[in-house]
C-alpha cells in the first residue's frame, strides 16, 4: 500500500509491528492498491508495447511518453514518491524532449519509417518471447522472503544524507560524467566551419 | 488479492523483453535509443521493489535508480550527438548503411 501509505503512516488504528514498524495492511482494504497497480502496469505494458510495435518513430516517441509516465506512477505506488517526481522531471521532462529533438533534427519527413525483414521480425519475437518465458519462470518459482503491507514512504532527507556519506563517490562520479557528456556532447553536434 | 514482488518484477520483466525486441527491431538510431529508455526503466523497477519490499527504510534501492535516471540522461545526449553526425554524415538514420567502419 505504498502510496497510502506515507499518507496514512500516522493512523493509530491501524496495527503495527512493534519490530519493523511495518503496518498491517491487510484489514484495510488492499483493493485499492490492487485496482490502482493493475491500472498502472496495464498502461505501462499497452504503452511499451505501441513503442514496440510503431514503425513511425514519432508515435514512438509518444509511446515512450506514455510508458515513462506510468512508470513514475508505479514508484509512487512503490512508496518512492521522490523517485516518481524525479522521473517526470529529468526522465519526461528532459531526456524524452532532447530525444524528440533528436527526431526532428535526423528524420526527412515525419512520416519516414524504415522496414525489417520477416526473418529480424521472428528472430526478436523468439528472443525476447523466451527471455520473458524463462524469466517469468524465475520470478514465479522463487519465494521472495518480502515484507507485505504497508510501509513508510522513503523520505527525501535519508535519500540526501545517504547520497552525501556511503554514496559520496558515485555522486562525485556521476557529476563528472553529467560534465564530460555535456562537452562531448556540444563537440559531437557542432557546425563544421 | 495483495500486490506482491512478484507482480513489479513481472511487470518489469515484460518492459524488458518490449525494450529488447524494439532494439532488435528497429533501424532508425533513435528508435534503437528509445528501446533502450525502456530497458533502463525496467532495470530502475526493478531496483525500486526490491527496495520497497526486501529494505523498506533503507534507500539503496532508490539511490540506484536515481543513478539510472541520470545515466540514461547522460546516454541520451550523446547518442542524440552520435545521431546527428551520423545524419550529416550520410543524410540518413539507418544503422544498416553506416558500415564505413566495416573492414
Amino acid at each position: 500500500m505504498g502510496l497510502i501509505g506515507s499518507a496514512a503512516s500516522g493512523d493509530v488504528t491501524m496495527p503495527v509491528d512493534e519490530r519493523t514498524g511495518v503496518m498491517n495492511a491487510a484489514a484495510s482494504g488492499g483493493w485499492l492498491e490492487a485496482v490502482l497497480f493493475y491500472t498502472v502496469a496495464g498502461m505501462t505494458l499497452v504503452s511499451g508495447l505501441g513503442v514496440c510495435v510503431s514503425r513511425n518513430i514519432v508515435r514512438m516517441a509518444v509511446w515512450l511518453f506514455v510508458a515513462l509516465g506510468s512508470v513514475s506512477m508505479m514508484y509512487f505506488l512503490l512508496a518512492a514518491n521522490f523517485l516518481g517526481a524525479i522521473q517526470l522531471i529529468v526522465y519526461a521532462g528532459g531526456t524524452l524532449v532532447l530525444l524528440i529533438f533528436g527526431v526532428m533534427l535526423t528524420s526527412k519527413s515525419p512520416w519516414a519509417r524504415f522496414d525489417v525483414g520477416k526473418i529480424e521480425l521472428l528472430a526478436a519475437a523468439v528472443v525476447s518471447g523466451v527471455l520473458l518465458g524463462c524469466l517469468g519462470a524465475v520470478i514465479t518459482a522463487t519465494r521472495w522472503h518480502g515484507v507485505e503491507g504497508m510501509v513508510p514512504g522513503s523520505s527525501v532527507a535519508d535519500i540526501g544524507r545517504r547520497l552525501l556519506t556511503e554514496y559520496l563517490v558515485p555522486f562525485e562520479v556521476a557529476g563528472v560524467v553529467l560534465m564530460v557528456v555535456m562537452v562531448g556532447a556540444a563537440h559531437l553536434a557542432r557546425q563544421e566551419k | 488479492m495483495t500486490i506482491g514482488l512478484n507482480h513489479y518484477l513481472i511487470v518489469a520483466a515484460g518492459l524488458f523483453c518490449m525494450g529488447l525486441f524494439t532494439m532488435m527491431t528497429k533501424r532508425n538510431a533513435i528508435g534503437i535509443l528509445l528501446g533502450v529508455e525502456l530497458v533502463l526503466n525496467a532495470a530502475a523497477i526493478n531496483f525500486v521493489a526490491f527496495d520497497r519490499y526486501l529494505g523498506p527504510g533503507r534507500v539503496d534501492g532508490a539511490i540506484n535508480a536515481l543513478f539510472i535516471i541520470v545515466l540514461a540522461a547522460a546516454e541520451a545526449a550523446i547518442a542524440v550527438g552520435i545521431c546527428i553526425n551520423l545524419y550529416k554524415n550520410l543524410a540518413t538514420v539507418d544503422v544498416d548503411q553506416a558500415t564505413s567502419l566495416q573492414g
